[in-house]
Protein backbone atom coordinates (compact mmCIF):
# COMPACT_ATOMS: atom_id res chain seq x y z
CA UNK A 1 0.00 0.00 0.00
CA UNK A 2 1.42 3.50 -0.60
CA UNK A 3 2.79 5.80 1.93
CA UNK A 4 1.06 9.40 2.18
CA UNK A 5 2.64 12.14 4.22
CA UNK A 6 -0.31 14.65 5.52
CA UNK A 7 1.29 18.15 6.84
CA UNK A 8 -0.58 19.70 9.41
CA UNK A 9 -2.76 17.92 12.23
CA UNK A 10 -6.01 20.22 12.42
CA UNK A 11 -9.47 19.03 11.23
CA UNK A 12 -8.92 18.92 8.20
CA UNK A 13 -5.90 16.79 7.91
CA UNK A 14 -6.91 14.51 10.80
CA UNK A 15 -9.55 13.52 9.24
CA UNK A 16 -8.26 12.53 5.61
CA UNK A 17 -5.46 10.54 7.56
CA UNK A 18 -8.54 8.45 9.83
CA UNK A 19 -10.12 7.70 5.94
CA UNK A 20 -6.63 6.95 4.24
CA UNK A 21 -5.58 4.93 7.13
CA UNK A 22 -8.71 3.18 7.39
CA UNK A 23 -8.54 1.95 3.50
CA UNK A 24 -5.09 1.10 4.27
CA UNK A 25 -2.55 3.66 3.64
CA UNK A 26 0.68 4.11 5.58
CA UNK A 27 -0.10 7.87 6.90
CA UNK A 28 2.72 10.54 8.86
CA UNK A 29 0.51 13.16 10.23
CA UNK A 30 3.03 16.10 10.59
CA UNK A 31 2.36 18.57 13.09
CA UNK A 32 4.63 21.66 14.02
CA UNK A 33 2.60 21.85 17.29
CA UNK A 34 3.43 19.89 20.39
CA UNK A 35 -0.50 19.13 19.95
CA UNK A 36 -3.21 18.67 16.58
CA UNK A 37 -5.97 20.60 16.85
CA UNK A 38 -4.20 24.14 18.16
CA UNK A 39 -6.78 26.21 16.25
CA UNK A 40 -9.95 25.05 17.99
CA UNK A 41 -8.15 24.39 21.40
CA UNK A 42 -9.63 27.46 23.25
CA UNK A 43 -12.48 27.53 20.66
CA UNK A 44 -15.86 27.54 23.17
CA UNK A 45 -18.82 26.48 20.40
CA UNK A 46 -19.23 26.08 17.10
CA UNK A 47 -22.12 27.97 14.89
CA UNK A 48 -24.70 27.50 14.05
CA UNK A 49 -25.98 25.00 16.68
CA UNK A 50 -23.48 25.79 19.67
CA UNK A 51 -21.90 22.39 19.48
CA UNK A 52 -19.36 22.28 22.22
CA UNK A 53 -15.92 22.36 20.50
CA UNK A 54 -14.15 20.41 23.23
CA UNK A 55 -16.33 17.77 21.95
CA UNK A 56 -15.19 18.03 18.41
CA UNK A 57 -11.40 17.80 19.64
CA UNK A 58 -11.96 14.88 21.21
CA UNK A 59 -14.01 12.82 18.85
CA UNK A 60 -11.37 14.05 15.86
CA UNK A 61 -8.66 13.21 18.41
CA UNK A 62 -10.24 9.53 18.48
CA UNK A 63 -9.90 9.44 14.80
CA UNK A 64 -6.41 9.76 15.37
CA UNK A 65 -6.20 5.79 17.09
CA UNK A 66 -5.43 3.76 14.07
CA UNK A 67 -2.53 1.86 13.73
CA UNK A 68 -1.32 3.16 10.49
CA UNK A 69 -0.72 6.43 11.68
CA UNK A 70 2.13 7.86 12.54
CA UNK A 71 1.94 11.43 14.29
CA UNK A 72 5.26 13.42 14.17
CA UNK A 73 4.46 16.35 16.67
CA UNK A 74 6.82 19.34 16.84
CA UNK A 75 7.98 18.59 13.42
CA UNK A 76 7.83 21.67 10.96
CA UNK A 77 7.89 21.09 7.69
CA UNK A 78 9.70 23.14 5.52
CA UNK A 79 10.89 21.35 2.35
CA UNK A 80 8.80 19.71 -0.28
CA UNK A 81 10.84 18.49 -3.40
CA UNK A 82 9.44 15.37 -5.60
CA UNK A 83 12.19 12.45 -5.37
CA UNK A 84 12.69 10.62 -7.77
CA UNK A 85 9.78 9.41 -10.47
CA UNK A 86 6.92 8.83 -7.92
CA UNK A 87 7.95 9.92 -4.93
CA UNK A 88 8.26 12.80 -2.04
CA UNK A 89 10.57 14.14 -0.05
CA UNK A 90 10.13 16.17 2.96
CA UNK A 91 12.50 18.49 5.28
CA UNK A 92 11.58 19.69 8.88
CA UNK A 93 13.31 22.93 10.39
CA UNK A 94 16.19 20.73 11.74
CA UNK A 95 17.08 19.24 8.91
CA UNK A 96 15.49 15.67 9.02
CA UNK A 97 14.24 14.53 5.90
CA UNK A 98 11.22 12.04 5.38
CA UNK A 99 10.02 10.14 2.23
CA UNK A 100 6.78 8.85 0.86
CA UNK A 101 4.61 8.57 -2.23
CA UNK A 102 2.14 10.82 -2.07
CA UNK A 103 1.46 14.00 -0.13
CA UNK A 104 -1.67 16.00 1.20
CA UNK A 105 -0.82 19.76 2.40
CA UNK A 106 -3.40 20.69 4.79
CA UNK A 107 -1.30 23.66 6.70
CA UNK A 108 -4.26 25.61 7.49
CA UNK A 109 -4.81 29.08 8.38
CA UNK A 110 -3.37 31.94 11.19
CA UNK A 111 -5.95 34.62 12.33
CA UNK A 112 -5.00 37.95 10.77
CA UNK A 113 -2.54 40.12 13.24
CA UNK A 114 -4.85 42.72 14.88
CA UNK A 115 -1.38 44.63 15.50
CA UNK A 116 -1.37 45.84 11.90
CA UNK A 117 -4.27 47.93 12.12
CA UNK A 118 -2.73 50.11 14.52
CA UNK A 119 -5.95 52.54 14.33
CA UNK A 120 -7.75 49.93 16.31
CA UNK A 121 -5.50 50.07 19.51
CA UNK A 122 -4.74 46.12 19.76
CA UNK A 123 -1.90 45.89 21.81
CA UNK A 124 -2.52 49.59 22.75
CA UNK A 125 -5.59 49.74 24.80
CA UNK A 126 -6.07 47.00 27.05
CA UNK A 127 -10.27 47.11 26.13
CA UNK A 128 -9.67 46.06 22.54
CA UNK A 129 -9.68 42.44 22.01
CA UNK A 130 -9.59 40.13 19.19
CA UNK A 131 -12.31 37.60 18.48
CA UNK A 132 -10.09 34.66 19.23
CA UNK A 133 -9.38 36.25 22.71
CA UNK A 134 -13.64 37.02 23.27
CA UNK A 135 -14.02 33.06 22.54
CA UNK A 136 -11.53 32.15 24.69
CA UNK A 137 -13.40 34.36 27.45
CA UNK A 138 -16.43 33.01 26.42
CA UNK A 139 -15.03 29.41 26.69
CA UNK A 140 -14.07 29.58 30.49
CA UNK A 141 -17.31 31.92 31.51
CA UNK A 142 -15.10 35.15 32.05
CA UNK A 143 -16.32 37.93 30.09
CA UNK A 144 -14.41 40.79 31.87
CA UNK A 145 -13.01 44.38 30.94
CA UNK A 146 -9.16 45.24 30.94
CA UNK A 147 -10.23 46.09 34.80
CA UNK A 148 -11.50 42.49 35.63
CA UNK A 149 -15.16 43.72 35.77
CA UNK A 150 -18.30 42.66 34.21
CA UNK A 151 -18.65 44.28 30.89
CA UNK A 152 -22.18 46.85 30.58
CA UNK A 153 -21.28 47.20 26.83
CA UNK A 154 -19.44 45.01 24.03
CA UNK A 155 -18.95 46.29 20.89
CA UNK A 156 -18.21 43.47 18.43
CA UNK A 157 -16.28 45.09 15.02
CA UNK A 158 -16.16 43.07 11.42
CA UNK A 159 -13.94 42.68 8.83
CA UNK A 160 -10.64 43.60 10.81
CA UNK A 161 -7.95 42.29 8.11
CA UNK A 162 -10.84 41.21 5.58
CA UNK A 163 -12.15 43.16 2.46
CA UNK A 164 -9.85 45.73 3.11
CA UNK A 165 -7.04 46.87 0.74
CA UNK A 166 -5.12 48.27 3.61
CA UNK A 167 -4.12 44.92 4.86
CA UNK A 168 -2.91 43.88 1.54
CA UNK A 169 -6.26 41.51 1.73
CA UNK A 170 -9.17 41.77 -0.80
CA UNK A 171 -11.04 39.06 0.56
CA UNK A 172 -13.60 38.45 2.87
CA UNK A 173 -12.97 35.50 5.55
CA UNK A 174 -16.58 34.48 5.33
CA UNK A 175 -17.07 33.37 8.80
CA UNK A 176 -16.30 36.36 10.87
CA UNK A 177 -19.81 37.75 10.39
CA UNK A 178 -21.63 34.90 12.06
CA UNK A 179 -18.85 34.37 14.47
CA UNK A 180 -19.94 37.39 15.62
CA UNK A 181 -23.44 36.74 15.85
CA UNK A 182 -22.83 34.04 17.85
CA UNK A 183 -20.30 35.60 20.36
CA UNK A 184 -23.06 38.53 20.50
CA UNK A 185 -25.58 35.81 22.13
CA UNK A 186 -22.80 34.08 24.29
CA UNK A 187 -22.52 37.27 25.77
CA UNK A 188 -26.06 38.16 26.14
CA UNK A 189 -26.41 34.52 27.77
CA UNK A 190 -23.48 35.08 30.55
CA UNK A 191 -23.64 38.78 31.18
CA UNK A 192 -27.22 39.80 30.18
CA UNK A 193 -27.11 43.07 31.19
CA UNK A 194 -24.45 44.04 28.69
CA UNK A 195 -25.15 45.50 25.62
CA UNK A 196 -23.60 44.25 22.16
CA UNK A 197 -23.45 46.12 19.10
CA UNK A 198 -21.91 44.64 15.75
CA UNK A 199 -20.59 47.27 13.36
CA UNK A 200 -20.51 46.01 10.11
CA UNK A 201 -20.30 46.53 6.48
CA UNK A 202 -21.94 44.12 5.06
CA UNK A 203 -23.83 40.93 7.04
CA UNK A 204 -23.08 37.69 5.42
CA UNK A 205 -25.19 35.06 6.75
CA UNK A 206 -24.37 32.30 3.83
CA UNK A 207 -25.13 28.89 5.72
CA UNK A 208 -27.08 27.40 6.45
CA UNK A 209 -29.32 28.60 9.98
CA UNK A 210 -27.28 31.59 9.81
CA UNK A 211 -29.80 33.91 8.76
CA UNK A 212 -31.76 32.57 11.31
CA UNK A 213 -29.37 32.77 14.03
CA UNK A 214 -28.95 36.78 13.07
CA UNK A 215 -32.63 36.91 13.38
CA UNK A 216 -33.01 35.02 16.82
CA UNK A 217 -29.81 38.04 18.17
CA UNK A 218 -32.18 40.84 17.64
CA UNK A 219 -35.22 39.54 18.43
CA UNK A 220 -34.54 37.51 21.60
CA UNK A 221 -31.06 38.75 22.96
CA UNK A 222 -31.45 42.76 21.65
CA UNK A 223 -28.47 42.51 19.64
CA UNK A 224 -27.90 46.33 17.94
CA UNK A 225 -26.64 46.64 14.70
CA UNK A 226 -24.79 49.57 12.78
CA UNK A 227 -23.81 49.44 9.55
CA UNK A 228 -20.41 51.47 9.40
CA UNK A 229 -16.83 50.53 9.89
CA UNK A 230 -14.95 51.82 12.72
CA UNK A 231 -12.21 54.14 11.90
CA UNK A 232 -10.17 54.62 14.76
CA UNK A 233 -10.54 53.49 18.58
CA UNK A 234 -9.05 55.79 21.44
CA UNK A 235 -8.44 55.13 25.23
CA UNK A 236 -10.45 57.04 27.48
CA UNK A 237 -8.94 58.10 31.27
CA UNK A 238 -10.68 55.10 32.76
CA UNK A 239 -9.43 52.35 31.08
CA UNK A 240 -12.81 52.49 28.61
CA UNK A 241 -12.09 52.76 24.44
CA UNK A 242 -13.89 55.16 22.37
CA UNK A 243 -14.66 54.64 19.01
CA UNK A 244 -15.51 56.55 16.04
CA UNK A 245 -17.70 55.31 12.97
CA UNK A 246 -20.38 56.33 10.15
CA UNK A 247 -23.71 55.45 11.18
CA UNK A 248 -24.35 54.90 7.07
CA UNK A 249 -28.03 54.12 7.08
CA UNK A 250 -28.23 57.88 9.33
CA UNK A 251 -25.50 59.63 7.25
CA UNK A 252 -23.64 60.61 10.60
CA UNK A 253 -20.35 60.47 11.97
CA UNK A 254 -21.06 58.26 15.28
CA UNK A 255 -19.15 58.01 18.69
CA UNK A 256 -19.77 55.85 21.61
CA UNK A 257 -17.57 54.68 24.60
CA UNK A 258 -17.17 50.40 25.16
CA UNK A 259 -16.22 48.17 27.90
CA UNK A 260 -14.82 45.87 25.10
CA UNK A 261 -13.69 46.28 21.33
CA UNK A 262 -13.83 42.87 20.29
CA UNK A 263 -12.46 42.52 16.60
CA UNK A 264 -13.16 40.04 14.21
CA UNK A 265 -9.72 39.24 12.71
CA UNK A 266 -9.73 37.47 9.49
CA UNK A 267 -7.92 34.41 8.08
CA UNK A 268 -4.91 34.17 6.36
CA UNK A 269 -2.82 31.48 5.14
CA UNK A 270 -0.31 30.21 7.64
CA UNK A 271 3.49 30.57 7.60
CA UNK A 272 3.84 27.23 6.91
CA UNK A 273 1.43 27.43 3.77
CA UNK A 274 2.87 29.99 2.51
CA UNK A 275 6.27 28.64 2.97
CA UNK A 276 5.04 25.07 1.38
CA UNK A 277 2.65 26.33 -1.39
CA UNK A 278 5.72 28.36 -2.86
CA UNK A 279 8.41 25.65 -2.19
CA UNK A 280 5.61 23.06 -4.30
CA UNK A 281 4.78 26.47 -7.07
CA UNK A 282 1.12 25.72 -6.21
CA UNK A 283 0.81 29.37 -5.09
CA UNK A 284 -2.74 30.65 -5.13
CA UNK A 285 -3.80 34.13 -4.19
CA UNK A 286 -2.89 36.29 -1.03
CA UNK A 287 -0.18 32.93 0.28
CA UNK A 288 -2.79 30.37 -0.13
CA UNK A 289 -2.23 26.95 -2.01
CA UNK A 290 -4.57 26.85 -5.54
CA UNK A 291 -6.07 23.47 -6.46
CA UNK A 292 -6.61 22.50 -9.72
CA UNK A 293 -9.68 23.84 -10.31
CA UNK A 294 -12.29 25.16 -7.35
CA UNK A 295 -15.60 23.11 -8.42
CA UNK A 296 -14.22 19.52 -9.80
CA UNK A 297 -10.69 19.13 -8.68
CA UNK A 298 -10.38 21.07 -5.59
CA UNK A 299 -8.13 18.49 -3.80
CA UNK A 300 -5.97 18.10 -6.80
CA UNK A 301 -2.98 19.86 -7.84
CA UNK A 302 -0.90 20.50 -10.88
CA UNK A 303 1.64 18.02 -9.20
CA UNK A 304 0.98 14.26 -9.60
CA UNK A 305 0.91 12.85 -6.07
CA UNK A 306 0.37 16.19 -4.09
CA UNK A 307 -2.64 17.18 -2.95
CA UNK A 308 -4.28 20.20 -0.56
CA UNK A 309 -7.34 20.35 1.33
CA UNK A 310 -8.78 22.56 4.16
CA UNK A 311 -8.40 26.19 4.90
CA UNK A 312 -4.46 26.41 3.20
CA UNK A 313 -7.30 27.16 0.16
CA UNK A 314 -8.98 29.94 1.06
CA UNK A 315 -10.99 30.61 4.66
CA UNK A 316 -13.38 27.86 5.66
CA UNK A 317 -15.51 26.99 8.35
CA UNK A 318 -14.08 24.14 10.40
CA UNK A 319 -17.52 21.39 9.16
CA UNK A 320 -15.66 22.56 5.23
CA UNK A 321 -12.38 21.55 6.37
CA UNK A 322 -13.57 18.43 7.60
CA UNK A 323 -15.37 17.46 4.58
CA UNK A 324 -12.92 18.61 2.85
CA UNK A 325 -10.68 16.40 4.17
CA UNK A 326 -12.74 13.47 3.34
CA UNK A 327 -13.12 14.79 -0.47
CA UNK A 328 -9.36 14.60 -0.48
CA UNK A 329 -9.28 11.12 0.79
CA UNK A 330 -11.57 10.25 -1.82
CA UNK A 331 -9.22 12.14 -4.41
CA UNK A 332 -6.67 10.07 -3.14
CA UNK A 333 -8.14 6.54 -3.15
CA UNK A 334 -9.37 6.62 -6.59
CA UNK A 335 -6.06 8.21 -8.36
CA UNK A 336 -5.28 6.50 -11.51
CA UNK B 1 -22.94 92.47 25.68
CA UNK B 2 -22.43 93.13 21.96
CA UNK B 3 -23.87 90.66 19.67
CA UNK B 4 -21.08 89.63 16.91
CA UNK B 5 -23.38 87.30 15.15
CA UNK B 6 -21.72 84.41 16.14
CA UNK B 7 -22.76 81.23 17.27
CA UNK B 8 -21.14 77.25 18.47
CA UNK B 9 -22.05 74.94 16.26
CA UNK B 10 -24.28 72.24 17.90
CA UNK B 11 -21.94 68.60 17.37
CA UNK B 12 -23.92 66.66 14.34
CA UNK B 13 -22.66 63.01 15.31
CA UNK B 14 -24.66 60.58 17.05
CA UNK B 15 -23.73 60.35 20.86
CA UNK B 16 -24.74 56.68 21.89
CA UNK B 17 -23.60 57.23 25.51
CA UNK B 18 -26.44 59.61 26.09
CA UNK B 19 -29.02 57.95 24.01
CA UNK B 20 -32.74 58.81 25.66
CA UNK B 21 -33.58 55.15 24.90
CA UNK B 22 -36.99 55.20 26.95
CA UNK B 23 -39.60 56.63 23.35
CA UNK B 24 -37.24 54.21 22.00
CA UNK B 25 -38.14 51.45 24.82
CA UNK B 26 -41.53 52.02 24.30
CA UNK B 27 -41.87 51.79 20.66
CA UNK B 28 -39.89 48.53 20.40
CA UNK B 29 -42.41 47.37 23.48
CA UNK B 30 -45.35 48.08 21.29
CA UNK B 31 -43.77 46.80 18.23
CA UNK B 32 -41.51 43.96 18.88
CA UNK B 33 -41.06 42.65 15.10
CA UNK B 34 -39.23 46.16 14.45
CA UNK B 35 -36.36 44.70 16.13
CA UNK B 36 -35.43 42.53 13.39
CA UNK B 37 -35.32 45.33 11.38
CA UNK B 38 -32.69 44.77 8.76
CA UNK B 39 -32.22 48.60 7.37
CA UNK B 40 -32.95 47.25 3.77
CA UNK B 41 -35.09 50.14 2.85
CA UNK B 42 -37.49 48.05 0.70
CA UNK B 43 -40.66 50.34 3.04
CA UNK B 44 -39.08 53.38 1.54
CA UNK B 45 -39.01 51.69 -2.04
CA UNK B 46 -42.50 50.64 -1.81
CA UNK B 47 -44.02 53.93 -0.48
CA UNK B 48 -45.99 55.85 -2.56
CA UNK B 49 -45.45 59.15 -0.68
CA UNK B 50 -42.10 59.00 -1.34
CA UNK B 51 -42.03 58.83 -5.01
CA UNK B 52 -43.28 62.52 -4.78
CA UNK B 53 -41.75 63.86 -1.97
CA UNK B 54 -38.64 63.55 0.51
CA UNK B 55 -40.70 61.62 2.97
CA UNK B 56 -38.20 58.43 3.27
CA UNK B 57 -39.89 56.09 5.82
CA UNK B 58 -36.65 54.11 6.44
CA UNK B 59 -34.49 57.29 7.53
CA UNK B 60 -37.38 58.03 10.01
CA UNK B 61 -37.74 55.09 11.45
CA UNK B 62 -33.91 54.54 11.85
CA UNK B 63 -34.07 58.20 13.15
CA UNK B 64 -36.27 57.32 15.84
CA UNK B 65 -34.17 54.54 17.10
CA UNK B 66 -31.16 56.45 17.26
CA UNK B 67 -33.23 58.96 19.27
CA UNK B 68 -33.19 61.81 16.39
CA UNK B 69 -37.06 63.24 16.65
CA UNK B 70 -36.20 66.78 15.53
CA UNK B 71 -39.23 66.90 12.38
CA UNK B 72 -40.01 63.83 12.47
CA UNK B 73 -43.71 63.85 13.85
CA UNK B 74 -43.88 66.33 11.06
CA UNK B 75 -42.77 64.23 8.55
CA UNK B 76 -44.53 61.31 9.40
CA UNK B 77 -47.60 62.75 8.29
CA UNK B 78 -47.23 62.61 4.78
CA UNK B 79 -47.60 58.71 5.40
CA UNK B 80 -51.44 58.00 4.27
CA UNK B 81 -50.88 54.50 5.46
CA UNK B 82 -51.56 52.57 2.42
CA UNK B 83 -49.73 49.58 4.25
CA UNK B 84 -47.86 49.18 1.19
CA UNK B 85 -44.53 48.99 3.21
CA UNK B 86 -45.73 46.23 5.54
CA UNK B 87 -46.24 44.10 2.14
CA UNK B 88 -42.75 44.01 1.39
CA UNK B 89 -40.93 44.17 4.06
CA UNK B 90 -38.45 40.87 4.28
CA UNK B 91 -38.41 40.48 8.14
CA UNK B 92 -41.93 40.94 8.97
CA UNK B 93 -42.18 43.74 10.61
CA UNK B 94 -45.52 45.69 10.72
CA UNK B 95 -44.27 49.36 9.11
CA UNK B 96 -47.87 50.81 9.29
CA UNK B 97 -47.85 49.74 13.64
CA UNK B 98 -44.66 51.24 13.40
CA UNK B 99 -45.56 54.31 11.79
CA UNK B 100 -48.85 54.76 13.85
CA UNK B 101 -47.12 54.43 17.38
CA UNK B 102 -44.29 56.56 16.05
CA UNK B 103 -46.88 59.26 15.71
CA UNK B 104 -48.44 58.55 18.97
CA UNK B 105 -45.55 58.00 21.29
CA UNK B 106 -44.64 61.95 19.98
CA UNK B 107 -47.44 63.28 19.88
CA UNK B 108 -47.38 62.53 24.01
CA UNK B 109 -50.47 60.21 23.66
CA UNK B 110 -49.69 57.39 25.82
CA UNK B 111 -52.76 56.49 26.83
CA UNK B 112 -53.96 54.71 23.59
CA UNK B 113 -51.35 53.13 21.83
CA UNK B 114 -51.48 50.49 19.18
CA UNK B 115 -50.23 46.86 19.97
CA UNK B 116 -48.60 45.26 16.87
CA UNK B 117 -50.66 42.08 18.06
CA UNK B 118 -53.38 42.59 20.54
CA UNK B 119 -54.61 46.00 18.76
CA UNK B 120 -55.62 49.23 20.26
CA UNK B 121 -54.95 48.87 23.94
CA UNK B 122 -56.54 51.60 25.84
Amino acid sequence: MKSISIIGAGPSGIEAASVLARLGYTVTLFEKSSSPLKNIADKAFLFPNFAAAGDIVELMNKKLLNSNIVQRLDTDIVGLVREGDSGWKLTDAKGASYYSDLVLLATGYTPFDAHRKEELGYGIYEGVVTSLEMEKMIRYDNIVTSLGEKPRRVVFLQCVGSRDEKSGNHYCSKLCCVTAVKQAIELKKQVPDAEAYIFYMDLRMWGQHFEELYRQSQQDYGVRYIRGRISEASGTFDGRVQIKAEDTLMGLPLKMTTDLLVLMVGMEASEGTRCLAKAAGICGDYGFAQSVDPHINDCCTLHDGLFVCGSCKRPMTINDVINDGRAAAVAIASRQ
Amino acid sequence: MKDFGFTISKGRSLDLDNLQQDRVDKLLELVPSYKLCIGCGGCTASCSAAGFTDFNIRRIHTSFLRARYDDLDKQLQKCMLCGKCTLVCPRGVNTRALIINMRRILAGVDSVTVNEEKGVVL
